[in-house]
């Protein structure tokens, strides 16, 4: 065993020796002939060569302390033996220390806001970031491995005073396959802490910067492909609060938006890889606030109550889409454009935040109901998923919003003219309709785990316009329910949720002229939700199947 | 690998022999060395070079092992070599998380069954198991040529289903516990699992000169270092990605996806 490891230490030291791209310290040379020539496992005698194995070994924690960039041994490619100087991702060892008091950083999920800061002096503040990577819901049925700073998209709030010193450590979770690193906008140098935080998987690295400029200022990862990390879910926001304090609100939100390419359309399920070619044409499929589909939405729905005050920090981390934010039934008493904020503006309906951004909106509460917080850029709000909800519970005040107070028959000149052709088709329809109930298909699911499923769909992609009460809203979306115009026809719903629908209709006596697109869902999709509505708020009808759906497309093609 | 290396892996071949211990390594044999493909000779294009750099290079043939480097053949390398065990290795060499998967020093364990890739290795160990098998770590022209292959041909972008490959790894979260070695639909020339189970060291992964801040590439007088952005191609942005990934490792470093395979030149036999 002896000759054995003498020739594998030999054969090895040859190989290092004839590698034309290894380059030799020469005293690291001298350590690895010696080791041949003494012929014993190389670690051990190489540090005996070096004279002691209490000192050798110190060096090797101190090399590895440091990163091991300064100090690698003589077999390592010449590129890792470049100076640190020239190697902005070598460590560099502590940065001064200006004797502040410490303090760990409270960092927070979205939506929640770590506290306000109410110390008056600068302090150090250690912040530990790990990224992992996630295979997490995009939407319904939709999963996708999302790249996150702390475990959500967005990434974890960090808040901070102006003038701290903030020691920042990035610790890359073992099981990530891919390094990273992060590049704060609130830092002042180069690449905004990039260039010192790329950290391979398994690893962590720290970095220490001043937060000299208040504001709010995105974070993201920029290691290549750039647009690809960022896509996937790297980016997040850290307030720098200024010295003075940021006025006193009741409620603080954390909302930031971005687009996620899948290489599947919109709703397709199943866990979707990224497509670049999307990326680079900004052909979004998503568009999401908080990294899903109705993150926002239902149960995790923002709160208030009536007559608070409440402040959004409403990021966007991109890649490509810049934000038209809005809140439908608010307008905006203060806001401070990207993020900056020394300047207030008052009085806006919706403020543009671009890719790599930020805005402070506020507004105080003054009627009860719910708001929708969306992308005007209105297409991603209903067919993309830039929608979220705020939901605000108190008394009502008429004065300033009455609710409806007049219900009204409006007949436009035309209306009368399509509704008896309508009528004669309702009454036809009814026919088809009961002959097909008296042949009654046995649906894969039970109806109550239809139900379920299609509230999902519903709540995804028709509240917005029907209402979730299935109500509509008068004049201008028909009720779902206690609908007379659905429960006419059986397969009428089908086709309009494929095909869509070009009013004018009548629906339970009222005129409803006004436009449904099409709808991009499976159909699976289309027979789920087309069970929930006629399963819910009083209204009853046999299951939906997907062969349904696929007969009436089948139609619809052949005709 | 030049002659005189040869005549030292021959004669060790002999010592292993002497010890009693048979090690399939057929280096003086014609016939090909078992579990080794044969990778045609031909050229790389690096999708990231120098500004001197040429466009591409030329690669002679080689031999690549046709699947990584199993927890079993690692067991028995530190076997032989106990310098290479986890508690025996400096830091210096492998850092903390060497083989911190494995049950024990000489027990891989559930985490780490022996036919499984073995990871958590860092780039001094695997080239010494290379030199120990006889073999060497691929460099990264070779290992990309043999990457670069399809299921049907030597070039794998011309082939439909080889990008989706491709990025499916990269949309699929690192499995708790690796799926057996070799198990991977064989490539082109019979390499298997190359782009779809771990990554791999390569001989000379420090060359990779992706920038920390990978938006800095005009300082490093880098073409088409950022950030990928021309690479509209998915197979060229994965191989972007893996320049990066071997941009941001250490020699020393033992990372929970990263193991190896070895090559040795087509032209030992």
């Amino acid at each position: 065993m002896l000759a054995l490891s003498i020739e594998n230490h030999r054969s090895r030291t040859m190989n290092f020796l004839k590698n034309p791209r290894i380059g030799f310290v020469a005293a690291n040379s001298l350590l690895v002939v010696a080791t041949a020539v003494l012929g014993y496992a190389p670690v051990r005698a190489l540090l005996v060569g070096a004279g002691s194995v209490t000192a050798a070994m110190a060096v090797a924690e101190a090399v590895e302390a440091t990163g091991g960039a300064t100090a690698m041994p003589a077999a390592a490619p010449e590129t890792a033996a470049a100076p640190a100087a020239s190697d902005p991702s070598a460590a560099r060892g502590p940065a001064p220390d200006l004797g502040l008091p410490v303090e760990q950083a409270v960092l927070t999920a979205p939506p929640q806001v770590p506290p306000p800061i109410t110390r008056k002096y600068a302090a150090k503040v250690v912040v530990h970031l790990e990224v992992r990577e996630v295979v997490k819901r995009l939407a319904d049925g939709v999963e996708y491995l999302f790249w996150t700073f702390g475990g959500d998209v967005p990434g974890r709030f960090i808040r901070v005073r102006e003038g701290d010193v903030v020691e920042f450590h990035l610790e890359n979770s073992p099981n990530s396959k891919m390094p990273h690193n992060i590049d704060l906008h609130a830092v002042t140098g180069p690449g905004g802490g990039a260039a010192s935080s790329f950290t391979a998987p398994g690893h962590s690295s720290q970095f220490t910067f001043q937060a000299l400029n208040p504001g709010v200022f995105v974070y993201h990862c920029a290691t290549a492909p750039v647009g690809m990390h960022i896509a996937n879910g790297m980016y997040g926001l850290i307030l720098v609060e200024p010295a003075a304090g940021l006025p006193k609100v009741d409620r603080e939100y954390y909302v930031m938006q971005g687009e996620v390419y899948t290489a599947g359309r919109y709703g397709e399920e199943g866990l979707q890889p990224f497509d670049q070619e999307k990326a680079i044409d900004e052909r979004a499929p998503y568009v999401v606030f908080n990294g899903a589909v109705g993150s926002l939405v239902g149960d995790n729905a923002l709160t208030a109550k009536v007559g608070e005050t409440v402040r959004l920090f409403v990021g966007n981390g991109g890649p490509n889409l810049v934000s038209s934010f809005h809140v439908i039934g608010e307008i905006f008493d203060t806001v401070y454009q990207e993020g900056g904020l020394s300047v207030a503006q008052h009085n806006v309906q919706t403020t543009l935040i671009p890719a790599g951004g930020s805005a402070v909106v506020e507004f105080k509460t003054e009627v009860p109901g719910t708001y929708v917080l969306v992308d005007h850029s209105i297409f991603r709000a209903f067919n993309k998923g830039a929608l979220g909800m705020l939901k605000v519970a108190g008394p009502e005040n008429r004065l300033i919003y009455s609710g409806k107070e007049i219900d009204a028959v409006y007949l436009g000149q035309a209306a009368a003219a399509g509704s008896d052709a309508q009528k004669r088709e309702a009454s036809l329809q009814a026919q088809i309709a009961e002959e097909i109930k008296t042949n009654p298909k046995i649906a894969g699911l039970t109806r109550e785990a239809q139900v379920e499923r299609g509230k999902r769909v519903f709540m995804q992609t028709c509240f917005a316009c029907h209402q979730p009460d299935g109500k509509g809203l008068a004049g201008i979306y028909p009720p779902l329910a206690g609908s007379d115009f659905l429960r006419a026809d059986r397969e009428r719903p089908i086709r309009i949720v494929t095909k869509g629908l070009t009013g004018p209709v009548i629906v339970n006596g009222q005129t409803f002229n006004n436009i449904m697109p099409a709808q991009v869902l499976s159909d699976q999709q289309i027979a789920d939700v087309l069970t929930y509505v006629t399963n819910s708020w009083g209204n009853t009808g046999e299951p939906y199947s997907v062969d349904d759906v696929r007969r009436v497309k089948a139609a619809g093609v052949s005709q | 690998m030049s002659d005189r290396t040869n005549i030292l892996n021959r004669w060790r071949c002999l010592g292993l022999a002497a010890a009693g211990i048979l090690l399939a390594v057929a280096s003086a044999a014609a016939d090909p060395p078992p579990g080794m493909a044969l990778i045609a000779a031909g050229t790389y294009t690096p999708v990231v070079r120098n500004q001197d750099d040429a466009a591409s290079v030329a690669v002679a043939a080689f031999w690549l092992d046709a699947r990584p480097v199993t927890n079993g053949e690692f067991l028995a390398f530190v076997r032989v070599l106990p310098q290479w065990r986890r508690s025996q290795v400096p830091p210096l060499f492998a850092d903390g998380g060497y083989l911190t998967h494995w049950a024990g020093e000489l027990d891989p364990g559930p985490q780490a069954p022996l036919d499984a890739p073995v990871v958590r290795v860092s780039w001094f160990a695997a080239r010494a198991y290379a030199a120990w098998a006889g073999k060497r770590l691929p460099t990264t022209a070779e290992w990309e040529r043999a990457a670069g292959a399809g299921f049907h041909g030597a070039d794998g972008k011309a082939e439909p289903g080889f990008a989706a490959q491709v990025l499916g790894w990269f949309a699929a979260p690192t499995p708790a516990v690796f799926p057996a070695a070799g198990s991977g639909r064989p490539n082109f020339y019979g390499v298997r699992d190359l782009l779809d189970l771990v990554w791999e060291w390569v001989d000379d992964f420090n060359s990779a000169m992706v920038a920390g801040d990978s938006r800095g590439a005009g300082g490093n007088g880098l073409v088409c270092g950022g950030a990928a952005a021309s690479a509209r191609d998915p197979a060229d942005y994965a191989a972007f990605m893996r320049a990066g990934y071997r941009s941001s490792l250490r020699a020393n470093y033992a990372v929970a996806n990263l193991g190896f395979r070895c090559a040795r030149d087509a032209a030992a036999n």
